[in-house]
């Protein structure tokens, strides 16, 4: 038997939470500690995992599989693939930059952390499960320390509202598709939850076209497809700096990922025939929440809407279903990921500084924090899609697989790029570059080592991954080939 | 029809045989001991009933094959044991978190009721005959009536006690009648015979009758809509550890008569019990959901999810297969452990604050952080969230509605579960979030407290992660109806 590399990145988190929660109360260096050690296990575990991945053989690979629930067909069965490797990967810096940047938290930092790795665990389990039933258990799981942590430890204006109004939103989506699954369970006839099983069940035509809506959207919600995005950029507000991270950086994937797997992959047929129609809901996506962001006064709310537009076109990378799209959404979501994180981290340090977030009150900050203006500037660049940046490397297929598909779409969501440029380079301008009104002046410190560190890894990825594709894009093309394959073609 | 006696007959009521030795035991004890050393009584009847549990899984375990005996009164099969063990189990974590609660829990009455009760519960899920059936659930309804109404100082706990009663006994009378008419109808009490004797009719119409006339009595057990109204009222006056003996056992009781009745005695008319109780269900969870959602008393909005709960359980019964009933009994189970955790976490907490308010819980996470780690656990697992027993339980229920094609009641039922999620939230919001003056001040947990709750965290936790072995245990018990 191999190394569980997998389980161990599963439940690494959540058992360091449980132990968390055994640690005395006063002890929050030692909490800390703790959660950073944990933290760098896991990344570890997760860059071994993305660089031992063999792309050549391609297909699931580090697969364990153990009986749960025999009676059901329902099995502990994890593996990953090429759309998932980078998912996992992405998961693990997230976590780490995350407790790098949640030192300073001083209110019960125990439960703080306890709860955002259990969060961490059911993102984990849902990148790797290959059963079914395992998804929809960690998908849950993921949803509900999110209602704590932003209720407790979020910004004290809007985060009862948020926290519930985000949590609702999620749940809804995920008991739709709930009930979405068990049809497909007992239609399928098979008797298992395993995945791999029930893409060979042969869903009849009919059953997919009613049935798909139901599966892609209630998962797509934690994406943030159009009208169901309202929950994130309220949710991404109230949060606190490493929730937010985790939110737009990792659990949004969660949502396109599992519509994915479960919608597109187990479903293509039911895929092939809405997604004409599901294009034009991630259009508005990506166009209006473009707009939405470019009129924001509220940093945060800036990046909040823009991360609507990104994952839109994460969306209608998969709705092109074409190889392309599906190339670029792959490596958008990994690259999406990083650079919001990147954002909500700087939002979360100009924040701490000014105690303000509206964007008229800000300014000159690059005198105060250079290092963040420059990380700020790189994850801008990708955010516009600028070649020599992972964003270009994610954005270019996307938009030359929508030219293919629906051209007139491709045409109308460029747009964006324009507008994402015109409210970055806003802020870039006025926060960093202008002038820092006189009461922000007498009290403004640089950041500090564990924010640098961050800083400098979020942004070193991306450019990495901009300036060397090659790093990336064979292994999610090798997941997209099989995606492509169980869609019938070319 | 009588059989020489044979150790079978034993095996059958091995329970009921140590229960009533226990009674035995917890009244000379308490006749026996002194003021200040009452506080053993509750550990004897805890330690008894365990030790029965242990005793039974040992020598009292069913054969595959279910048999009828005592004269036909009794039938011993896995239905009957599954459920036999859930309330011994609740009964005993209900002695351990009635022991500490003031004017409670050193008196020798409450065990001695306490076991009764149990004991009647025993005899429902197993009894075979309708004046069996009937004697069983008088004997855990009376001693019911009066633990309701065990704080005889209290004007809410009397209230709860007379109300109880009082509606108890009117559904109780129509049952009869309900029973009355059957046996008047086929001329022999034995359950196993009515079907048969029914077949000779051709007119149905005074076979639902009686058939409606029943499950007046059965709703009233489980607390679904319309026989609801009694519960919010007993459940919030009575003594804490008893509402949560009251608001699981009890209606775990009457869901074992209920499954065993249906399909045993009305096996040809499944559609439309089916039909009828799928309404009953969605009038149930709808309406004990809207309601909690605007409680302010923990226990009052608690007695609201309990009547959503049975809600979702009569769903499991609706779909009338193998796959619906194991859902239904593990549902019970994890349903059990759970609310058993909650109530015994509102009776820690009221003991020392003296309110059941939910905003008296503000500042509770920084005061007893463990107890609100139980009341995480547990209402989370109300709301049916992953790692917890509530989510499987609810999985498995949703799974064989949609098994039986009824999709809608699926979706009515995760709809409400949303609601469910929302009040929830809004408790644990308060525990966590609200800050109080008093949040400084301790809140002592007695042992016998810290043993129970950490027993039942760590079933929720168990049965929600660890299915397979509670999973074949419910389907035997489900198999021995079909």
């Amino acid at each position: 038997m191999q190394f569980p590399v997998l389980s161990l990145i599963v439940f690494a988190p959540i058992l360091t939470g449980i132990f968390l929660l055994l640690i005395p109360k006063d002890n929050k260096t030692e909490v800390k500690v703790t959660a950073l050690a944990a933290a760098i296990v896991t990344l570890v575990l997760s860059i071994w995992v993305y660089f031992s991945y063999d792309t050549q053989l391609g297909g699931y690979q580090f697969q364990e599989q153990y009986s749960w629930l025999p009676a059901m067909g329902i099995s502990y069965f994890v593996g990953v693939d090429g759309m998932s490797v980078p998912l996992v990967l992405l998961t693990g810096i997230v976590m780490f930059t995350g407790v790098l940047i949640s030192w300073k938290v001083d209110d019960r930092p125990r439960e703080f952390f306890a709860f955002l790795f259990i969060l961490a665990t059911g993102v984990f389990g849902v990148f790797v499960s290959l059963d079914l039933f395992m998804l929809i258990f960690f998908y849950e799981i993921a949803v509900f320390p999110m209602y704590l942590l932003i209720a407790i430890w979020g910004w004290k204006v809007t985060r009862e509202y948020a926290a519930m109004k985000l949590t609702l939103y999620l749940f809804i989506g995920s008991v739709v598709a709930l009930v979405g699954v068990l049809a497909m369970y007992y239609s399928s006839g098979l008797g298992t939850f395993n995945m791999l099983e029930m893409e060979r069940a042969g869903f009849s035509e009919a059953f997919q076209k009613l049935w798909f809506p139901f599966v892609f959207i209630g998962f797509a919600v934690l994406g943030g497809i159009f009208p169901f995005h309202n929950w994130s950029p309220d949710g991404h507000v109230a949060a606190p700096t490493a929730v937010s991270m985790f939110h737009a950086g990792v659990l949004m994937k969660l949502g396109a990922f599992a519509a994915l797997r479960v919608g597109i992959m187990l479903l293509p047929e039911g895929a092939k025939f809405w997604m004409p129609y599901l294009v034009i809901l991630t259009l508005v996506n990506v166009v209006y929440g473009a707009f939405i962001a470019s009129v924001q006064t509220d940093f945060k709310y800036v990046i909040g809407f823009s991360s609507v537009s990104h994952m839109g076109l994460v969306i209608m990378g998969f709705a092109t279903l074409n190889s392309n799209g599906m190339l670029g959404a792959g490596v958008q979501m990994f690259s999406h990921g990083v650079m919001t994180a990147l954002f909500f981290a700087v939002v979360g340090m100009v924040y701490d500084q000014a105690h303000t977030r509206e964007i008229p009150l800000l300014g000159g900050f690059r005198k105060v924090m250079p290092l963040v203006m420059l990380t700020f500037i790189i994850g801008g660049l990708v955010s516009m899609g600028m070649p020599g940046f992972s964003g270009f490397v994610a954005e270019f297929p996307i938009f030359m697989g929508l030219w293919t598909s629906y051209p007139l779409v491709a045409i109308l969501a460029v747009i964006s790029i324009v507008i994402t440029a015109a409210y970055i380079i806003r802020i870039i301008g006025k926060v960093f570059f202008g002038q820092m009104p006189q009461e922000l002046e007498s009290h403004m410190h640089n950041v500090t080592v564990f924010d640098k560190v961050a800083l400098i890894l979020l942004a070193g990825i991306l450019v990495v991954v901009g300036v060397f594709p090659g790093v990336m894009v064979p292994i999610v093309q090798s997941g997209v080939d099989n995606v492509i394959r169980l869609l019938g073609g070319a | 029809m009588i059989s020489t006696f044979d150790l079978t007959m034993i095996k059958a009521i091995l329970p009921e045989i140590f229960l009533v030795l226990l009674g035995i035991i917890i009244v000379i004890v308490d006749l026996t001991t002194k003021e200040e050393q009452k506080g053993v009584l509750g550990w004897i009847s805890a330690a008894g009933l365990f030790f029965i549990i242990i005793i039974s899984l040992l020598f009292a375990l069913p054969g595959d094959q279910s048999i009828s005996t005592w004269g036909g009164m009794i039938r011993y099969d896995w239905l009957s044991f599954v459920f036999m063990i859930l309330f011994l189990f609740g009964a005993g974590i209900t002695s351990l978190l009635a022991m500490d609660i003031p004017n409670l829990g050193r008196r020798g009455e409450l065990y001695l009721l306490l076991l009764a009760s149990t004991l009647g519960m025993c005899l429902m899920a197993s009894s075979a005959d309708l004046v069996m059936l009937y004697l069983a659930i008088e004997t855990t309804s009376i001693p019911m009536y009066i633990l309701a109404g065990f704080m005889t100082q209290e004007k809410k706990s009397t209230e709860a006690g007379f109300k109880y009663l009082l509606f108890g006994a009117l559904t109780s009378a129509i049952l009869l009648y309900g029973f009355s008419l059957i046996y008047g109808f086929t001329g022999t009490t034995n359950i196993y015979s009515l079907a048969e004797g029914f077949s000779k009719y051709t007119n149905s119409l005074p076979i639902i009758g009686a058939f409606l006339l029943v499950l007046v009595g059965f709703g009233f057990k489980v607390a679904v809509f319309p026989f609801h109204f009694w519960a919010p009222d007993v459940y919030e006056g009575a003594p804490t550890p008893i509402t949560g003996f009251l608001s699981t056992a009890s209606k775990a009781a009457g869901f074992a008569v209920l499954i065993r009745f249906l399909i045993i005695v009305y096996p040809e008319y499944t559609q439309l019990w089916s039909a009828l109780l799928a309404a009953l269900a969605v009038a149930t969870m709808t309406l004990g959901n809207l309601m909690a959602l605007t409680q302010k008393n923990m226990k009052r909005m608690l007695a609201y999810s309990s009547i959503a709960h049975a809600g979702y359980i009569t769903i499991g019964v609706v779909a009338a297969s193998q796959e619906g009933f194991s859902a239904v009994i593990f549902y019970l189970i994890a349903y059990l452990l759970t609310n058993l955790a909650v109530f015994g976490a509102v009776s820690v907490i009221s003991r020392t604050t003296g309110s059941d308010e939910i905003s008296s819980y503000a500042g509770l996470s920084r005061r007893a952080p463990g107890i609100s780690l139980v009341l995480l656990v547990g209402l989370l697992s109300l709301a049916g969230m992953p790692p917890l027993g509530g989510f499987i339980a609810k999985f498995l229920i949703f799974a064989s509605a949609v098994n039986a094609g009824m999709i809608w009641l699926a979706v009515i039922g995760v709809l409400n579960s949303i609601i469910g999620l929302y009040y929830y939230l809004i408790v644990l919001k308060v525990i966590y979030l609200y800050r109080s003056d008093d949040e400084n001040s301790p809140l002592p947990i007695p042992k016998a407290y810290v043993l129970a709750l950490f027993i039942l965290t760590f079933g929720i936790i168990l049965v929600g992660t660890i299915f397979a072995p509670w999973f074949s245990w419910v389907t035997q018990a489900a198999a021995a109806m079909f």
